[in-house]
């Protein structure tokens, strides 16, 4: 079976600095992986490379094995990839409804209708509604983003990829900031997405997400340094160093 | 209410030429005219998010094309306005696509840039502009047979069309097109992230706002009757962008707003003002302090104020 995503020799150095160094890496469809590592190991960036907001150095990225290091961010969304934000990334003066729209419209063909007004687009507008209910926000669909709280907005920025059914989402640090119930709730939500969607987690702390995965990925100075299941990579002396230090 | 306001703006703008004087129904075909120029302007930077400070160079183009057109070739209004619009916007698919390079404070420069260019063109090249002196001897155009030359029927048919145009950059704005640009302005990575192609959506705004800077480059010729080079100046492309924030980026009524208040400044208190541009800056430094936000959202906070109190 072709993997879901599969990095090649994968390099992005910073003025000189390494972000991401020689970075190899392959996920299979439907897996749930969690990339783990202390602040400054290149879990971002990684990301950002797999996205396209970056350019590698060196290395290729295949998602579904259709190498896609050519392509162009949206090029790439459009391939059935979808990401989440460490710092949340929406519009802050439009409605949760309206957010979730402009992330449908992004792989509808109606976002080149420049006459027909938005407003009168009621199935986009549905679905919308629809996916906020997945993430339990259909109550607060017509208030605008800067009027919810941080951990509603967590789940607004999951509830985005997800409106755009991926085939392979990546979630950068979704259970960042918040609290013990916020969290559990995030990460009932991150469980409860299907199997047909492989994911890819980001998590600073290594506790909160671990039972989320079924393979680990330990970055350490932009290296992949251990790599196997849970409980192998907790196991792996080379994790309690980089995590307790040396 | 509010229906009862539409109507009775309305009946002021059909009913004006029968009530005001030459002077203003003339002032008032120009403030359409600026208002137009202004909303296309708007297209970029209130909706888009792009500076431009080279506005002007549609106008003048289309205004020159047609104007050539007309006195060298001796072609009739219905080939030099299509031409004019054609060649225009052409122009401006070129433009775009090289001020698109840069983004912020490079995509205001290299706009300045390239109208400046226009502008020198306008100035030097004395076989095809006729330099300083400018291109005089021109016409204004008889639609459906009716003549345009008295103040009246000039004045409905600047209505008509400002109208016309305001109403298809209000659909643009409206329209998922428009929620993607105005989702680009405000978060241009997390939009490509999630499929929009910005390059591509900000490049069609840019020649889409060019072609209606185009038609107020015709009407603006129709109304003078003559083009000189200073069409194409800096001067006149900042005023346009004054006139979009004072009045009020992304916003539809704010550039409307805006133009009108530069407009009447410029020729109505300049009869009575020997230093209007000191006044016209006065003005603006106190909007600036009291509605940063330009004045029609300003006026719209401050009553919602009142109404609360």
């Amino acid at each position: 079976m072709t993997p879901a995503l599969k990095l090649d020799g994968l390099r992005k150095a910073f003025g000189g600095l390494p972000a991401t160094n020689n970075v190899s890496l392959e996920v299979t469809a439907g897996e749930r992986r969690l990339i783990i590592g202390p602040n400054g190991a290149g879990k971002t960036t990684l990301f950002n490379l797999i996205t396209g907001d970056l350019k590698p150095d060196a290395g290729a990225i295949r998602l579904f094995g259709e190498d896609v290091s050519h392509l162009r961010v949206h090029e790439r969304a459009h391939r059935g990839l979808a990401r989440t934000y460490q710092i949340i990334t929406l519009f802050p003066k439009d409605s949760l409804e309206h957010n979730v729209v402009l992330s449908l419209l992004g792989l509808s063909k109606a976002r080149w209708d420049a006459f027909r007004p938005l407003a009168i687009q009621a199935s986009l507008r549905d679905e919308a509604r629809r996916v906020l209910g997945m993430v339990g926000l259909e109550q607060r669909a017509t208030r605008p983003i800067r009027e919810v709280s941080y951990g509603e907005k967590r789940r607004v920025e999951i509830a985005m990829a997800l409106a755009q059914r991926p085939r392979l989402l990546l979630l950068d640090e979704p259970l960042a900031g918040l609290s013990r119930e916020e969290r559990s709730a995030v990460k009932q939500l991150i469980d409860a997405i299907s199997r047909d969607v492989t994911v890819v987690m980001i998590e600073h702390d290594m506790d909160t997400a671990l039972d989320l995965a079924e393979r680990v990925t330990v970055l350490h100075y932009g290296s992949v340094i251990v790599e196997g299941t849970r409980g192998e990579v907790v196991a792996d002396p080379k994790t309690r160093e980089v995590y307790l230090g040396n | 209410m509010k229906w009862l306001v539409r109507i009775l703006f309305g009946l002021v703008l059909v009913g004006f030429p029968m009530l005001g004087g030459d002077f203003y129904v003339n002032l008032a075909s120009q403030i359409f005219i600026a208002a137009l120029f202004a909303a296309s302007l708007n297209l970029l930077v209130g909706y888009g998010g792009l500076v431009s400070l080279g506005h002007a160079a549609w106008v003048g183009l289309a205004a020159y094309t047609s104007a050539w057109l007309y006195l060298r070739l001796g072609l009739g209004h219905s080939v030099t306005a299509p031409a004019a619009l054609l060649l225009t916007t052409l122009m401006a698919a070129l433009f775009g696509w090289i001020a698109m390079h840069a983004s912020g404070l490079g995509f205001l420069m290299i706009t300045l840039a390239l109208a400046q260019v226009l502008w020198g063109t306008a100035y030097r090249w004395s076989a095809v502009t006729n330099g300083d002196n400018g291109l005089s001897g021109l016409t204004r155009p008889a639609p459906f047979g009716i003549a345009l030359d008295k103040p009246a029927a000039f004045y409905y048919f600047a209505l008509a069309v400002t109208i016309l145009a305001l109403w298809m950059i209000a659909r643009f704005a409206g329209s998922p097109f428009g929620a993607a640009l105005r989702g680009m302005r405000d978060e241009p990575r997390r939009m490509a992230a999630l499929g929009h192609n910005v390059w591509l959506v900000r490049w069609i705004t840019f020649v889409y706002s060019g072609f209606w800077g185009a038609v107020a480059g015709l009407l603006f010729v129709y109304y003078h009757k003559y083009i000189h080079p200073s069409t194409l100046s800096l001067t006149a492309s900042a005023e346009a962008l004054l006139g979009v924030i004072a009045g009020g980026a992304g916003t539809l009524a704010g550039p409307i707003v805006g133009a009108a208040i530069v407009m009447l400044l410029k020729n109505y208190v300049s009869a009575y003002l020997e230093r209007w541009n000191m006044l016209l800056g006065i003005v603006f430094v106190l909007i600036v302090i009291f509605m940063p936000e330009g004045v029609v959202p300003g006026v719209r906070r401050w009553w919602t104020r009142w109404r609360r109190q």
